[in-house]
């Protein structure tokens, strides 16, 4: 299903697609970060052959029996050879251990539905569970409409699942990706000890049409891209896509000898 | 025949049927009082009828409906030596969230609502109840006063949802949502909400985390407007009422996905009808729920209201 000779949506570029993978799918005329397939995003994230799936094998239902739900899941598997649109489990980066949560827009936008609320759940519980920390890479349209409120209970379930693994004193960097808006952005997205952004991206909780609609005048310049909420004190730090594996193993490594309940004792460290 | 219609015919036929019970003498009393048993069951299965045929689209604008009451009016009727508190200390004091504590039956609480306006003057100061950031902000720093002085909360949730906007962005119009969801699972108090009216998306959930949940039943509670969810299937929000049907938000459908605990009646004609009647039947949940939800160890009742949410959705794992 690749595509050669894809386009940039940013800038309209056409390149070869083994040079956007070169790039790691940063365009090289305007640096706009292509979304990734979460199976890329695992590859130039994680240490090779040490990601290991859980609840792969997890699928939706139509609760609901919403209008075509039904065949927009089953195309969408089909497109994309997932079974949903997160993929969770353990893996290494640099040799530390971590729990990965990788969404992927190419499943019905990554949206979050009973599904998606459920993998990432569990993978906050396996963190709890293992003492480990949790690297989220997040991109989705926001709740899944399709599944109604069980997509909205989705973002309180998720978020007490943060709170139980935070209170454990353990650590969660979020990672967001273009877009991030919706009921991601509005539970576990944002819940980070620490948010890294990647460049350009589109962070928010309404969408930009939205919100035109509603106050009657156009958007600022920039308006809900990473630079902008940087500006505005919403992220700790932009990212750009070949710096964050080098990012997350700095940060992972200032927290490896944190352990919440040992006193702060000079000792540990080796010095006299 | 209309609603209205049929409603008075059953209010003529109940006053007869009193009627009939004076009249008849103690030795016809055996034989007749059945029979007219019989048909006071058959008027209340009309009556019970006549209300769940609302159209879920009649539901929606009934949710919405101007005169219904809000939360200063339930303040009103239910709480005693209200005070009210404002703001977020961090930025300001978004009056689409009203908030303060006072006596519930000689009981300390907390209480916080969303706040429409009465008039249009009222709406625009108030956003139509559609809060920033700093209305969130607001009923967290609230709720977390209210854990540390051991005040249960009652929320009142009557939101289109939480207000579009530059600056509600540019201020983490997602962060703050997110950070009361967050909190709010594992608030060492307890926490009961009740939609009054429309519940509208992440921002009627970020009052609405608890550890029980009731809708009035005249009231929705949904991921997405019934309006936006028509325009984004069918390019056209005229028809919100098909939205509205398959997105299941009305009470009943609700409370069988286990998303809601419990459905408080509304006086007859509905809550807008008579604000006081309305006030009385909450009152009364609130006094069952609270004598519940304060017997348990704190502990209990955190584990309680994590599985709560812990179950919800529905998958399969093949
Ligand atoms: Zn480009």
């Amino acid at each position: 299903m690749t595509n050669l000779f894809p386009k940039c949506p940013n800038c309209g570029a056409t390149q070869f697609n083994k040079i956007l993978i070169k790039h790691l799918y940063v365009c090289p005329e305007c640096n706009f970060h292509h979304r990734l397939s979460s199976a890329f995003r695992l590859q130039i994230t994680v240490d090779k052959g040490s990601f290991e799936e859980i609840d792969k094998k997890m699928r939706s239902v139509d609760p609901l029996q919403f209008p075509s739900y039904d065949e927009k899941l089953k195309s969408s598997m089909k497109i994309t050879g997932l079974n949903e649109a997160v993929i969770c489990g353990t893996a290494k980066i640099n040799n530390i251990p971590v729990v990965m949560i990788v969404m992927d827009t190419n499943f019905i936008m990554a949206s979050m539905g009973s599904v998606v609320g459920e993998k990432i759940t569990r993978a906050f519980e396996l963190a709890i569970q293992k003492e480990l920390p949790v690297i989220a890479f997040c991109g989705s349209g926001g709740a899944r409409m399709q599944e109604g409120i069980l997509s909205l209970m989705q973002m309180a379930k998720t978020s007490s699942a943060v709170k139980r693994h935070s209170e454990k004193g353990l650590l969660y960097i979020s990672v967001l990706s273009h877009p991030t808006t919706g009921g991601v952005t509005a539970s576990f997205a944002y819940l980070g000890d620490i948010i890294i952004a990647e460049p350009q991206a589109l962070i928010g909780f309404a969408g930009p049409r939205v919100i035109e609609q509603t106050i009657n005048q156009k958007l600022p310049e920039g308006f809900q891209r990473a630079e902008f909420l940087l500006d505005h004190g919403m992220l700790d730090k932009i990212v750009p896509r070949p710096m964050i594996r080098e990012t997350l193993t700095n940060i992972l490594q200032i927290h490896k000898s944190n352990k919440r309940n040992k006193p702060y004792r000079i000792e540990q460290y080796g010095l006299k | 025949m209309g609603k209205k219609d049929i409603e008075e015919q059953l209010k003529e036929l109940q006053k007869k049927l009193n009627g009939l019970k004076d009249q008849v003498d103690s030795e016809q009393r055996e034989s007749i009082l059945p029979i007219i048993k019989e048909l006071e069951t058959n008027a209340d299965k009309l009556k019970v009828e006549l209300y769940r045929k609302i159209t879920p689209n009649e539901r929606v604008q009934l949710a919405r409906h101007p005169n219904r009451p809000t939360t200063i009016d339930y303040i009103k009727y239910l709480i005693k030596d209200f005070i009210q508190f404002h703001g977020d200390r961090r930025y300001m004091d978004d009056l689409a969230i009203v908030s303060g504590i006072g006596f519930f039956e000689g009981i300390p609480v907390t209480v916080i609502g969303h706040q429409k306006g009465r008039s249009t003057k009222d709406n625009i100061k108030r956003h139509f109840g559609m809060a920033h950031p700093e209305g969130y902000r607001k009923a967290l720093r609230l709720m977390k006063q209210a854990e540390k002085f051991n005040r249960p909360i009652i929320n009142f949730i009557d939101t289109p949802g939480a207000y579009p906007g530059i600056g509600a962005e540019e201020r983490g119009q997602g962060e703050a949502i997110a950070f009361n969801l967050y909190e709010m699972s594992a608030l060492k108090t307890p926490i009961i909400s009740i939609i009054t009216g429309e519940g509208g998306s992440g921002g009627a959930l970020a009052l609405g985390v608890a550890d029980r949940v009731f809708m009035l039943t005249n009231t929705i509670y949904s991921v997405i407007s019934p309006e936006g969810c028509a325009s984004i299937l069918w390019k056209d929000s005229s028809r919100s009422g098909d939205a509205a049907e398959a997105l299941k938000i009305d009470p009943n459908n609700l409370l069988q996905l286990g998303i809601i605990d419990g459905i408080i009646d509304e006086p007859e004609g509905g809550a807008h009808e008579n604000h006081e009647g309305m006030a009385n039947s909450i009152k009364e949940k609130l006094i069952i729920t609270l004598e519940e939800l304060m017997q348990y160890d704190i502990d209990d009742l955190l584990e309680q209201r994590y599985n709560k949410y812990r179950v919800m959705g529905q998958f399969k794992e093949a």
